[in-house]
């Protein structure tokens, strides 16, 4: 694969030497795909995809980023099927709207000779990608963990707020139940609040009137701790020390998190900004003298009053 | 045969039956604060049913009500975010807001009635594309992410939802007034009756001299004025809208309806029926999360045996009876 890379670079660093300004057309494609933003974290990834086009497209000229969109899993196949025979890409970057229905796509786009990136959700067929950006859903569980293990004593009660029922939450569930093992936090429910404010509130307005000592949250995403919030003021059970741990790294939190918000101490990171990780990775590619092939799992970076700033995108939709 | 109407009872029977299991499993249920918020929380789905069960009597569907009460949300942000600067922060931009919300949600079921009646076209197949459209102009707006109110609205804005009036909050008002409102006139007046003959038969009521058009557009309009006025008391709750609001709510509110035992092909409503619908299906949901015995990803199970055998007792009389005189 590493071979395979640097030949490439090789192949083009040569090709683009032997024409020279000659041919300003022989720029270095590399399609970007990912699924159209409908929820805030997408909207944020398309943000960050947006500013890493313009950064790395200023820093290289001879470098072409085309991103695409596509509403749905048939759509982003076609969209892949475009940069390919329109486009004539080099490299390609997507972020799978199914891992199922995309696997043969890539495949295609792979036999092409491009080079294959692939962000967050893999595919199901292994070593078809040549890098590979993600998330780190465990490490998740396990850093909300630790922070409630620093902050919690032997007896004291927790709620969980879960997403929706999938890998994803299962991963970062049995995580953090791994992770406070043998502390005596007890865990008095957990319950699916499907990564979505309303049922955020409503799940947790029934565990106040079930529960009458909650001693904090873990609501494992911003929205959902969004809910919560709202409805710990409405109860008046917000103050005594109770803390909600989220997690995604929306802005409001962040800024809520610089601003010392006592309620939502902290955040863990699972950025969306990770699309521009991977952007910058496959242009490091055909740029650097290094080698950049293989997996880069993202840490799950706790967010405190401290670190917040470098976290926090004023302008991002999320 | 028995003296008890079971097409009446039925759906009470089913919410008295489901209070004693939640009484049951967590005294803690029938807590003054789970009671309040049990009440809250149906007057959303409440209120966009009183509006469903006059489309549903005169034989009509929306399926857009989610998509629709999603966008006016979005609308409402936007404009009452931007009236700041003009007419400060105070009760002035929250009327605003409210005022722009009615206008849109009669719009909007305008838009549906006039595309069902005048553009005969049928009614799921105009709502399934208002429903598209709606929902993928509040991503729009939003961006994709999430419209937040601004944090001085909010402050105005908050105690439409979390304060009360009489012990009770002013969401359960709106949910009696717009109940009552319905009640009357579904089962005291000229559109009512008319509701119920277009939904029995349409070519018979127009041959009776009703404007069939006419009436079939007022009650997609009503719909929407409903669905303003659940998006008027659902804003101040959380101050925001993403393309995540009210996703299946026009499901809910069908749901609600069709539990009361209004008619699904129409001729037959009840209002006070489609309450204790909303109030049925908001109860499932909140009994769910006070007990941890059945497992969560069984709760979609739950909800679909409860609203199938709330909807079964109604029928048990049937064979012995012909439907009950309206």
């Amino acid at each position: 694969m590493k071979l395979k890379s640097a030949l490439m670079a090789l192949a083009l660093g040569g090709a683009l030497g032997l024409a020279g300004a000659a041919n300003a057309q022989e720029k270095i494609k590399i399609g970007v795909s990912y699924p159209t933003p409908t929820h805030a974290w997408a909207a944020g990834m398309n943000w960050h995809a947006e500013k890493a086009e313009e950064r790395l497209e200023a820093l290289y000229p001879d470098i072409d980023l085309i991103l695409v969109n596509s509403p749905d899993p048939g759509a982003q196949a076609s969209a892949l099927e475009d940069l390919v025979s329109v486009h004539q890409i080099d490299a390609l970057v997507v972020l799978p709207f199914e891992s199922e229905p995309l696997t043969d796509p890539v495949l295609n786009v792979k036999k092409t000779g491009a080079l294959i990136t692939v962000v967050d959700r893999g595919l199901s067929q292994p070593g078809i990608e040549d890098i590979y950006v993600a998330g780190n859903n465990p490490e998740m569980g396990r850093v909300s963990a630790e922070y409630m293990k620093g902050r919690l004593k032997d007896g004291d009660n927790i709620v969980i707020l879960r997403g929706i029922p999938t890998v994803i939450d299962n991963e970062r569930f049995d995580a953090f139940m791994a992770g406070i093992e043998g502390s005596g936090i007890n865990v008095l429910d957990h319950k699916h609040a499907n990564w979505n404010r309303d049922d955020g509130f409503e799940v947790m307005q029934d565990f106040l009137s079930r529960f009458p000592d909650i001693d904090a949250v873990w609501a494992q995403d911003d929205d959902i701790a969004i809910g919560v919030v709202a409805a710990l003021k409405q109860a008046g059970r917000d103050g005594d020390g109770m803390f909600v741990v989220g997690g995604a790294g929306m802005k409001e939190t962040i800024k809520g998190i610089m601003d010392g918000n006592e309620l939502v101490p902290v955040d863990v990171l699972y950025p969306p900004a990770m699309i521009a990780t991977a952007m910058d990775v496959t242009v490091a590619a055909f740029k650097s003298n290094g080698p950049v092939a293989g997996r880069y799992i993202l840490g799950a970076t706790l967010v405190t009053q401290e670190n917040a700033e470098s976290f926090y995108f004023p302008d991002s939709p999320f | 045969m028995t003296a008890i109407d079971f097409k009446t009872l039925g759906p009470a029977m089913a919410l008295i039956l489901l209070c004693v299991i939640g009484f049951m499993l967590n005294p803690a249920f029938l807590s003054e604060g789970n009671i309040t918020n049990l009440l809250t929380r149906s007057a959303f789905i409440g209120i966009i049913a009183v509006g469903a069960t006059f489309v549903i009597t005169a034989g009509g569907i929306d399926l857009s009500v989610g998509s629709m009460a999603a966008v006016i949300a979005g609308v409402m942000i936007i404009v009452m975010n931007n009236s700041i600067d003009t007419f400060g922060a105070g009760v002035t931009t929250v009327l605003i807001g409210c005022g722009c919300s009615v206008l849109l949600g009669l719009g909007a079921g305008w838009i549906n009635g006039t595309l069902t009646t005048k553009g005969k076209i049928e009614a799921f197949i105009v709502t399934l594309g208002t429903m598209g459209i709606f929902r993928s102009l509040v991503t729009y707006f939003a961006d994709g992410g999430t419209l937040s109110l601004n944090f001085e609205i909010r402050t105005t804005y908050r105690p439409v939802y979390y304060d009360s009036f009489f012990g009770l909050p002013f969401p359960v008002w709106v949910f009696i007034a717009v109940s009552i409102a319905g009640w009357v006139l579904l089962n005291r007046t000229a559109f009512g009756r008319y509701c119920t003959a277009i939904g029995s038969n349409e070519a018979v009521a127009k041959y009776s001299a009703i404007k069939v058009d006419r009436i079939k557009t007022w009650t997609y309009v009503l719909q929407g004025l409903c669905v303003a006025l659940a998006t008027i008391i659902y804003v101040p709750r959380l101050g925001s809208a993403s393309s995540s609001t009210g996703v299946l709510w026009e499901l809910e509110a069908i749901a609600a309806v069709i539990i009361g035992g209004t008619v699904l092909k129409g001729g037959y409503g009840r209002i006070g029926g489609t309450i204790l619908g909303a109030l049925i299906l908001t109860t499932i949901g909140n009994i769910l999360n006070f007990t941890d015995m059945i497992s969560n990803y069984l709760n979609g199970t739950m909800q679909g045996l409860i609203i199938i055998v709330a909807v079964w007792l109604q029928r048990g009389d049937w064979t012995r009876r012909s439907p009950p005189k309206t």
